[in-house]
Order: structure tokens, then C-alpha cells, then sequence
């Protein structure tokens, strides 16, 4: 343990793995097509093949290859004009083939419940090996052999596997439950907190390949902030992804646990990081999050309706370093953490001020000192043909009503308000992720080698969904240019 | 809209006005809140 030190954000790495055959695995399309004779059939003309995925301009965005502000002035529909020349892999991260990532998931499962099948594990073990950051030379686990389709049958059949079938109805392998008796562990449950795990374990090999990062063995903690429910019957979400990720990813001297707070996690996570490290305990933290199996499709009726791709095929994951200032990397400033407490109420005036106004104010700042506020950021492109309208412009709004009534701008700026510090949603509805977290590579970016002095991170998370509270939940944290990095920039 | 003696659910949204802050609206204006909901779109 060393002395305190204030807590910088030194990287994060921000993932996205194209699964266009889990789509009919999401909860909304498991329960809405349970009638629909043929689902695989019924999804196939709207689920997009991976070129597709990933010159998606909200994707290209998430990976850092191109900028917000390129995204709000980009041509929509954003489905309709791809980007040109896209790239697999970007400042933040990288956009998986399906076919790597069976194989990802498979080398994530410890217990020999995902079989594939032998041409699919062969493909994948081939992709995989040569992968620049989980590739054979990574020390991860191998690709398991795959079995015959006649095994993966009879496991379906008699052993109650899920199966894994391909956009093309094929079988590309099969999930068996960890237990007979235990609905926490079926292998639809499974395949949900491998997808959660393989995110992550991406996210965090990604950031751990970066130059000059801080190397695996010196990880000495790991806070997992998604929202899966790894647990049995007895503990039903007990818990710890964060060890199983770093176990995966070669963190041999580290430990952690989870942080849970719905789509507010990874704030109340970074947080947490962050005053471990001003505490002295750990100098390298890691918060990390995998992406929701069971939100790929979660809109997918609007999309059908509308003639137009689901856009809610992939999972994402993160990753980001806390660690002891290095006068250089952006500061997460502690003395400016907004908190939506138990007494803060749930009008929305007195939401904002909590989470925006309060904290700024105890810093002496206003709304008007930050740059860039990031709030929810989930693709409007998704939530808008199902009737759920535009999240981000709705908050952003809010926001710039906030500076209204504390009289920082007239009523007819929020509009300049709102493009001026915020920005267009581009995250997959990936919860935990999509609130505020996508924003993140782009922040550093800014604060380091960019024009950024402040930005504002708040996530927001929807406890009444659990049915013990009606509250909700929220967190905001400011991450500043470092004052050693202002002098010399 | 009157709503003293009449008996109300209040349906909120996260990102809008969320349920409980409808209720107390509500209530303010003598109404009974018979259930309160907040629901997320996202």
C-alpha cells in the first residue's frame, strides 16, 4: 500500500461483438416470437451480417473511429449510410466477427457446458489464435474441440442444452445447464453470464494491449459493474465476474468484486475505484463491465415494423484503468461527485440539480465550466420505430433546462445548449454500458491531446425494475484535464 | 382537471416524470393513488 494519491483515468477500452444469431436469444424476441412458427425464419431479413454491423456509424463511433460531433452531422437514417471504409478496429477497441466470438465464448467456459459444433470450433480456433490482443500467445484458455452435430442434438433433446442456431438455421452448438434442478443455472442463464464474461474479458485484454499499460500481473483490483446474476439456487446472484474476468485475462495478482446498481453501476464503480486509489490501498484498479445477452433485441418489433435492421445485435463491454496521477491523464475529480440520494425525491428539477448543479456548485463550477456533458447514450435509431423515443435529447433537454432556471442562459439556448455539450446517442441499449460509459474513450482523447478542459459523466440506473424501491438511482463524476498536463499543453 | 375523490394510477417514466412524482401531484390534489409505476424504455 503507497501513500494517496488524487485518481486519474489512464485508459479505457470500449468493445462490441456482432452476434446476429443471439438475437432470437434476447428476452423480447424469446417471449414475443414464442407463438411465431419459425423465429429464425421471421428474423432473418432484418439481422445484418457483420461488414454491415460494423460500418454502422453509431458502431464506428463507439470504437472511437470517428467523432460525435462527425456522428450528429452524419446523413440519417445512420442504417442507410454506412461509413465507408470501416474498420474492424479503432482508437477504443474493436467490433468482433460472430464467428470469433463463438469461439470467445467458448474459451470463457471453464466447465464444458458450450459445446460447439466441430467446423464452427475449428473456424473460431483458427480466427481466434491469430487475434492481436486474445490471440494463442494472450495465455488464454484454448478453443475447446467441437463436438459432432449428433451429440449436440442429444444434448438438446435430452439434456435440456440450449441450442445455438446460425442466421441461417444451422446448428453451430448447444449450452447444457450446470444443474438439473436450478432455473439460476439453465443454459439459457449460462449462455447470458458467458456473453457477460467473454464482453468483459475482451474489453479487458483490449485495454491491457495498449502501450505503455499497466501490465496484468500489477492489476491488483477488479470491479465488475454489469448487470447479469451469476449466482445458483442459494445465492441467485452471488456474484464476483470481476475475478473470473481477471483470472481470464492473466490478472494473476488481483482480486475484486462486483458493484451493482442497474445502468448506474459503472459510475458508482469508477467512483469507488477512484477512492481506492486516493486512499492508498490499491494504485491500479480496474472497472470493467460485458454486455447484456438478454437486451439484443429488445426493440426488435419496431425495427420489423418499420422495414428496417436490428440494430440491437451486438454486446458490448468496457474496461477502464484508475490509477495514481501521472500528470498527465484526466483527473476524476471526488470532490464533485453528484448523488441522487434516498431523500433527493424523484421530480425531475430536483433529479438534475442532485446530479448536475449541487456538485459542480460545491466545486465552484457551473453547468456553463463543462465542455461536454455524457448521460444516457443509447442510439435513438433503436429506441425510436419502437415508440421509445429519443433517451439522450430528452435528458440533454432536460439539462438545458436545468441552465435555464439557474439562469446561465435564456430559454432559447437550450437548443445550442444541447449541441453545443451534448452529443447524438450512438450505444447500443446495452444498460449499464450505454449510460454514459460509450463516451469515455472519446473524453480521454479530448482531455489529453484534444480541446476538452471538463467533461461530466452521470448514469442513471432504474431500481424500481427489481420491485423493492420506487426510487431510481444516479451518480455523475467529472473528469477534468490534468492540471500538470494544462501547463505544458 | 379535477381530481379530489378520484382514484388515480400514476404510470412515470425514468427519463420523463417518474411515477412517484406523479403520486405526489396527485395526492397534492386530493386525489387516492392507487398504484404507482415508474417504467424505463431502455
Amino acid at each position: 500500500m503507497t501513500r494517496g494519491a488524487t485518481p486519474v483515468i489512464r485508459a479505457a477500452s470500449l468493445v462490441l461483438a456482432h452476434v446476429p444469431s443471439l438475437v432470437r436469444l434476447g428476452s423480447k424476441p424469446l417471449r414475443a416470437l414464442r407463438e411465431v412458427e419459425n423465429p429464425i425464419e421471421y428474423l432473418r431479413p432484418h439481422l445484418r451480417d457483420w461488414a454491415t454491423a460494423c460500418a454502422y456509424a453509431p458502431n464506428q463511433v463507439f470504437l472511437g473511429n470517428l467523432g460525435v460531433d462527425d456522428l450528429a452531422a452524419w446523413p440519417t437514417p445512420w442504417h442507410r449510410h454506412p461509413v465507408a471504409g470501416a474498420q474492424r478496429f479503432g482508437p477504443d477497441g474493436e467490433i468482433m466477427p460472430e464467428d470469433e466470438f463463438l469461439g470467445l465464448l467458448a474459451a470463457c467456459d471453464g466447465f464444458d457446458l458450450l459445446a460447439l459444433d466441430r467446423d464452427v470450433a475449428e473456424r473460431a480456433r483458427t480466427a481466434l489464435d491469430g487475434h492481436p490482443v486474445v490471440g494463442r500467445d494472450s495465455g488464454r484458455p484454448a478453443v475447446p474441440a467441437g463436438i459432432a452435430a449428433g451429440v449436440l442434438r442429444e444434448r438438446i433433446e435430452r439434456h435440456h442444452a440450449v441450442p445455438l442456431a446460425g442466421v441461417d438455421g444451422r446448428l453451430l452448438g448447444a449450452v447444457l445447464p450446470g444443474h438439473e434442478e436450478d432455473d439460476t443455472l439453465t443454459g439459457q442463464v449460462l449462455l447470458e453470464n458467458l456473453a457477460c464474461k467473454a464482453t468483459a474479458a475482451l474489453a479487458l485484454r483490449h485495454l491491457l494491449a495498449r502501450p505503455g499499460a499497466v501490465a496484468a500481473a500489477d492489476v491488483r483490483y477488479v470491479i465488475n459493474c454489469g448487470e447479469e446474476a451469476v449466482g445458483d439456487r442459494y445465492q441467485r446472484g452471488g456474484g464476483n465476474v470481476a475475478k473470473a474476468v481477471a483470472e481470464w485475462a492473466g490478472c494473476a495478482r488481483a482480486t475484486g468484486s462486483d458493484v451493482k446498481a442497474f445502468c448506474c453501476g459503472p459510475m458508482h464503480a469508477l467512483m469507488l475505484a477512484g477512492a481506492l486509489v486516493r486512499s492508498g490501498l490499491y494504485d491500479d484498479v480496474v472497472v470493467l463491465a460485458g454486455g447484456s445477452l438478454a437486451k439484443l433485441g429488445m426493440k426488435f418489433q419496431g425495427h420489423v415494423k418499420h422495414g428496417m435492421p436490428i440494430v440491437e445485435d451486438v454486446l458490448a463491454g468496457f474496461a477502464a484503468h484508475v490509477a495514481r496521477d501521472d500528470g498527465v491523464s484526466p483527473v476524476l475529480r471526488l470532490d464533485a461527485v453528484g448523488r441522487h440520494e434516498v431523500g433527493s425525491g424523484s421530480a425531475p428539477l430536483a433529479v438534475v440539480k442532485a446530479l448536475y448543479s449541487e456538485p459542480l456548485a460545491r466545486a465552484g463550477l457551473t453547468l456553463l465550466d463543462v465542455d461536454r456533458f455524457s448521460l444516457e447514450l443509447h442510439n435513438p435509431e433503436a429506441t425510436e420505430p419502437a415508440g421509445s423515443g429519443n433517451v439522450p435529447l430528452t435528458n440533454y433537454r432536460t439539462l438545458g433546462s436545468l441552465a435555464v432556471v439557474e439562469k446561465l442562459i435564456g430559454r432559447e439556448g437550450i437548443d445550442d445548449f444541447v449541441r453545443a455539450r451534448g452529443m447524438p446517442g450512438f450505444s447500443p441499449t446495452q444498460g449499464h454500458i450505454a449510460s454514459a460509459i460509450p463516451y469515455l474513450g472519446h473524453a480521454l482523447r479530448g482531455l489529453t491531446g484534444g480541446t476538452l478542459a471538463r467533461t461530466m459523466f452521470t448514469g442513471k440506473g432504474s431500481l424500481f425494475l427489481g420491485r423493492m424501491t420506487q426510487l431510481s438511482d444516479g451518480i455523475s463524476l467529472v473528469l477534468e484535464r490534468n492540471p500538470g498536463r494544462a501547463a505544458t499543453a | 382537471m379535477e381530481l379530489r375523490g378520484k382514484k388515480v394510477i400514476a404510470l412515470g417514466e425514468r427519463d420523463g416524470v417518474p411515477g412517484p412524482a406523479l403520486a405526489e401531484c396527485a395526492r397534492g390534489a386530493g386525489a387516492e393513488v392507487v398504484l404507482t409505476l415508474t417504467a424505463c424504455y431502455v
